[in-house]
């Protein structure tokens, strides 16, 4: 794996995928080690991100390495109109790893394919955003105890959430059985579905959620942005339909976990925060391990 | 007079060239311009919506003086997927086949997702054909998919 860009959840095989998850249960016990003192990681975030940059961050700071890097594109000279060659080709110069968000999609495949230095993307557009899937994927690991033949529910916009995108192929590898829960218009677009049919894996789809809560073990529910509609009480309508609360979850099973990729904004309601089966804050601490795992074995560390 | 013959002398026969023929009437120009025949010294003869038994209607066009490689003729297969190729010697047929949509696609195409790196920087847009019949090209790198309704050509 060592200088191995992670562009698209696909690039990794399931079996790099399982390593990347056995590496991060070991930073997970020890997450403070001097073992990235002569490295430098270039994090370069072309549009505002709150947990991703903090969690590479973090990672990267909790192992002794370097950060250099900026947290928006306004003070650089991509606002003086350098291309993103050019960044790209400078700032490897000056460090041995580039972590990149940007709204460009396909933007990561491309500085992948020019850069001197492995490249992580942490999100380009609408594409993909492999280590939310990663971190996803260790979430279910450790709420379950196996990534093998469990249900697991999408909810929300299953058609333009990357992380559901990027999930879903990667689960394809794991037998899965999939509940995909969204308003008609917002369903997992045929591109995706795709993997699912090549696999020959079971799927259902849903508009509501009432009758799958019972049957999964992982409802892993997303946000529906307003953007995504031209009509506002349409909007509403859906918004409504798709909040989960305390009552929904009482008849569900013993495993049952609640997943997110933040930030929510109404889908879950708060009286959920306190039940034993919600964990997306725990899923937000595992992103720390899992890219430490994934930035140390890019680097040949581990 | 049959139309076969009608069409011949719509559209002179030539002594040495490539006749690409069953082209659709809507994709005439386009092969024009994958074929680069725009900027070619030699004659180029074509024609379209002509009667086709087959098809209904049809474009041809007849390039003198040039034979082409398989891999340059099977890009016009994304536009014209049962278009058929003859190479023309002494005004006789030497052989005759059909185009064949290539498994990638490189800077012939351009990505329809506006937000595509490919519509950025200064990188030619590849594309891996998921599906030959309804011509699906995903992009390397935006992984959308253009297919034949938002397909355009650089």
């Amino acid at each position: 794996m060592k200088n191995k860009s992670l562009v698209s959840i696909n690039d990794y095989t399931k079996e790099e995928h399982i390593r990347i998850l056995d590496l991060a249960k070991e930073f997970e016990k020890n997450p403070v080690q001097n073992i990235m003192q002569h490295h430098v990681v270039a994090s370069l975030f072309f549009e505002p991100s709150t947990r991703t940059r903090l969690s590479f961050e973090s990672a990267v700071n909790r192992l002794g390495g370097k950060i250099v890097g900026f947290s928006e594109a306004t003070n650089t000279s991509v606002k003086k109109g350098e291309s993103l060659r050019d960044t790209i080709l400078t700032v490897a110069n000056y460090s041995d790893l580039i972590v990149m968000r940007n709204p460009i999609e396909g933007s990561a495949r491309f500085a992948s394919e020019i850069s001197p230095v492995p490249i992580i993307n942490a999100g380009d557009g609408a594409n993909q955003h492999p280590t939310q899937t990663l971190l996803d994927l260790y979430s279910i690991l450790k709420t379950q105890g196996t990534l093998d033949n469990l249900h697991i529910a999408m909810v929300g916009d299953l058609k333009y959430g990357r992380t559901i995108h990027s999930l879903v192929i990667a689960l394809c590898n794991f037998n899965t059985t999939f509940h995909l829960v969204s308003p008609p218009e917002l369903k997992l677009p045929s591109s995706v579905k795709m993997h699912i049919k090549e696999k020959n894996l079971a799927y259902h789809q849903y508009t509501e959620m009432d009758e799958v809560l019972p049957r999964t073990d992982i409802l892993y529910m997303t946000r529906i942005q307003q953007e995504r509609f031209s009509d506002p009480l349409e909007y509403e309508r859906i918004k409504n339909a798709f909040n989960l609360h305390q009552d929904m979850i009482a008849d569900t099973k013993e495993n049952f976990r609640v997943l997110h990729p933040l930030p929510r904004v109404k889908e879950i309601n708060i009286n959920v925060d306190k039940s034993a089966k919600a964990y997306y804050f725990e899923q937000a601490l595992n992103g720390v391990f899992v890219r430490q795992a994934l930035i140390t074995s890019i680097l040949g560390i581990k | 007079m049959n139309h076969k013959k009608i069409r011949e002398l719509k559209v002179s026969a030539i002594e040495d060239g490539t006749v690409i023929d069953h082209i659709p009437s809507n994709a005439v120009f386009q092969v024009i311009r994958i074929l680069k025949l725009e900027v070619f010294d030699n004659m180029v003869l074509f024609a379209t919506n002509l009667e086709s038994k087959k098809y209904g209607t049809k474009g041809i066009i007849k390039v003198s003086n040039k034979f082409f490689a398989p891999e340059e003729l099977n890009k016009i297969a994304l536009v014209a997927p049962h278009a058929s190729i003859i190479e023309i010697r002494g005004y006789q047929v030497q052989s005759k086949t059909i185009v064949e949509t290539p498994d990638r696609i490189k800077g012939i195409v351009k990505c329809f997702n506006p937000n595509c790196v490919t519509n950025m920087e200064e990188v030619a847009a590849i594309f891996t054909v998921v599906d030959k019949e309804d011509t699906r090209l995903k992009c390397h790198y935006c992984e959308k998919i253009t297919t034949r309704t938002t397909m355009e050509f650089r």
